[in-house]
């Protein structure tokens, strides 16, 4: 396998097929979405901040109000219908993900709050099981902050150390040469992100997780970014573990997934207690329910499930290979127009990028582009994104980006950078 | 949409964030203190040479937005020759100014550029991160403060 030439994902499809006409009616799309019609400061909104969180269709927020109205009850727990109902809903949100994800079985996947908790979980149980004093954990500079803080504590908590696989500069790529020197003993695990939320990198996460799984190292993918946006599948991947979240694939806040291998999860420890995770419960010890139920305790976020898989539903009927595609074109024309802006530096890879694009404009302070840009209707991010280390890497505190999806159009790409440029005028550039 | 835009960025906020006035360190400081935001990564130093409880000489080094930059600029200039109780008293009207749009009482002097700070909640941090590294410096405490902790 040569490492060094793959920076595409093997899963990308060829958005250079000109003669076959566009599949999808992405304009139309647009009125799946009320709140894409709104105003904001006076102005329609630009909306593109997909990265932090995207919109919702209303078939998630009618899934979610449907549940409200007439099958609401706790799960697992009662005999009568509404319960079953909430329980057939809620463990059929399950076989959805599983589906989505191409797991195993739904047995593999475990209801979290969403990436932050899917890691923390891993790091909590997977580490109280296998990590020793003298361990390592390789992680990348380019991890946001909820794969990197997980494994700060674990590794207080173990006596272990973290190892980093360097990212090359602004133009964001990691530095494959030095993965066969990292990946050795003693490193346990090897946690990275599928798509960087800031520089818009795809790594080779098949190819990350077959050098990991040769030499017996466990593998957990950030999928925050990627699950939404282009098709991935565990198995085709590789990977031990796999986290992502709702609300950035047009589900709802509150909740999110772990998918993770069933030899793995069966070895781990709890790691909250509580109701719906036992099977029997004595005044001084407790036996636990098999996975996946022995990592949820408590009631769980059962809407948020059901407006979760109403989500999938929806980008499945689009189809993730023709978002990426989207994505990739919107970004590939936003780089373009960004580059003609006198004084701007641009972060990410050259090519293959996802739709996230940061960048600085001359010395303009990035929450002053944002603060402006919001004032014309495009909702920018500003700040580090989750990724202090990286920014210092980078030497700098903060970026400006925009980050799109599928409802996003090229008109509003020609919006962004008519506004960039009227910053630069605002703040006196050229 | 501009008038906000115009109220925010002041010709005066501009010009201080480019050419940022009492911009260095003071090798004689008796009194320093640093401040951070953890939201933008702004960061500020304020060094402070006292007499007493009166500040004689006010300079800052650090990183940030316009507003955070023009603000400790233009707050360096007003609090020479203060006493601690005159800019506690200060920050207390400045703080009101920033979140209501009000200064109350006197002319607060340059310092009211920053009225139209108050129509953009998100950025009132920036504009009062150097006051809370003063009043941390005035009270002779050493640790960083940040913008994410205590009612700003
Ligand atoms: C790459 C990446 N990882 C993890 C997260 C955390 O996701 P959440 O806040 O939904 O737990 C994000 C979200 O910003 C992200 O972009």
């Amino acid at each position: 396998m040569n490492l060094h030439q793959t920076q595409t994902p093997p899963s990308a499809p060829s958005s250079a097929s000109p003669s076959a006409p566009p599949p999808v009616d992405w304009e139309a799309l647009r009125a799946d979405f009320p709140i894409l019609d709104r105003q904001v400061n006076g102005r329609p909104l630009v909306y593109l901040d997909n990265a932090a969180t995207s919109q919702k269709p209303l078939a998630v927020i009618e899934a979610i109000e449907r549940y409200y109205r007439s099958d609401n009850a706790n799960v697992h727990r009662g005999f009568h219908e509404l319960s079953n109902r909430a329980t057939a809903a809620y463990e059929g949100a399950r076989a959805r993900v599983a589906r989505f994800l191409n797991a195993r079985g739904p047995d593999e996947i475990i209801w979290t709050r969403g990436t932050t908790e899917s890691i923390n979980l891993v790091a909590n149980a997977w580490g109280a099981a296998n990590l020793r004093p003298g361990d390592s954990i390789l992680l990348t500079e380019m991890e946001h902050h909820s794969n990197l803080v997980p494994w700060q504590l674990a590794a207080r908590r173990a006596g272990a150390r973290l190892v980093y696989l360097p990212v090359t500069g602004d133009d964001g790529l990691l530095d494959l040469r030095r993965l066969d020197a990292l990946l050795v003993p003693p490193v346990k695990l090897f946690a990275f992100t599928h798509v960087s939320n800031t520089l818009g990198t795809v790594n080779p996460v098949s190819a990350l997780c077959a050098h990991a799984r040769e030499r017996g190292i466990v593998t957990v993918v950030d999928a925050a970014q990627s699950a939404g946006h282009l098709p991935v599948d565990v198995q085709a991947i590789g990977c031990d573990f796999l986290a992502f979240s709702g609300h950035k694939i047009c589900g709802p806040t509150g909740i999110g997934a772990l998918c993770g291998r069933r030899e793995l999860l069966d070895q781990m420890p709890p790691w909250q207690g509580g109701g719906d995770m036992i099977s029997s419960v004595d005044f001084f010890e407790s036996q636990w329910d098999a996975v996946p139920h022995k990592f949820e305790a408590g009631t769980p976020n059962i809407a948020g499930a059901i407006g979760m898989a109403a989500a999938i539903d929806y980008i499945e009927a689009i189809g993730r290979d023709h978002i990426f595609a989207h994505d990739q074109e919107l970004a590939a024309y936003a780089v373009t127009g960004l580059r003609e802006i006198p004084g701007l530096r641009l972060f990410g890879p050259p090519e293959h990028r996802a739709g996230v694009v940061s960048f600085l404009l001359d010395d303009i302070h990035a929450h002053d582009v944002v603060t402006v840009a919001d004032r014309f209707g495009v909702a920018l991010r500003g700040g580090h994104h989750c990724n202090q280390p990286l920014m210092r890497k980078l030497g700098i505190v903060s970026t400006a980006r925009a980050s799109f999806y599928f409802y996003n159009t090229a008109a509003e790409v020609d919006r962004l950078i008519e506004v960039l440029l009227e910053i630069r005028k605002f703040f006196g550039g050229a | 949409m501009m008038d906000d835009l115009n109220d925010l960025y002041q010709q005066v906020i501009l010009d201080h964030s480019r050419s940022p006035r009492n911009f260095r360190a003071l090798p004689d400081a008796n009194r320093t203190a640093q401040g951070h935001n953890p939201l933008c990564g702004d960061n500020v130093t304020l060094y402070l040479r006292c007499e007493g409880d009166v500040i004689r000489e006010i300079t800052f080094q650090g990183s940030g937005c316009a507003i955070s930059k023009a603000s400790a600029s233009i707050l360096t200039e007003c609090l020479q020759g203060r006493t601690k109780q005159e800019v506690e008293a200060l920050f207390e009207r400045v703080r009101a100014m920033l979140t209501t749009g009000q200064a109350g009482g006197d002319d607060l002097g340059k310092l009211s550029i920053f009225a139209g700070v108050h129509k953009f909640p998100a950025r009132v941090k920036c504009a009062i991160l150097s006051w809370h590294a003063v009043l941390a410096a005035l009270e002779g405490k050493s640790d960083p403060v940040s913008t994410e902790e205590g009612g700003a």
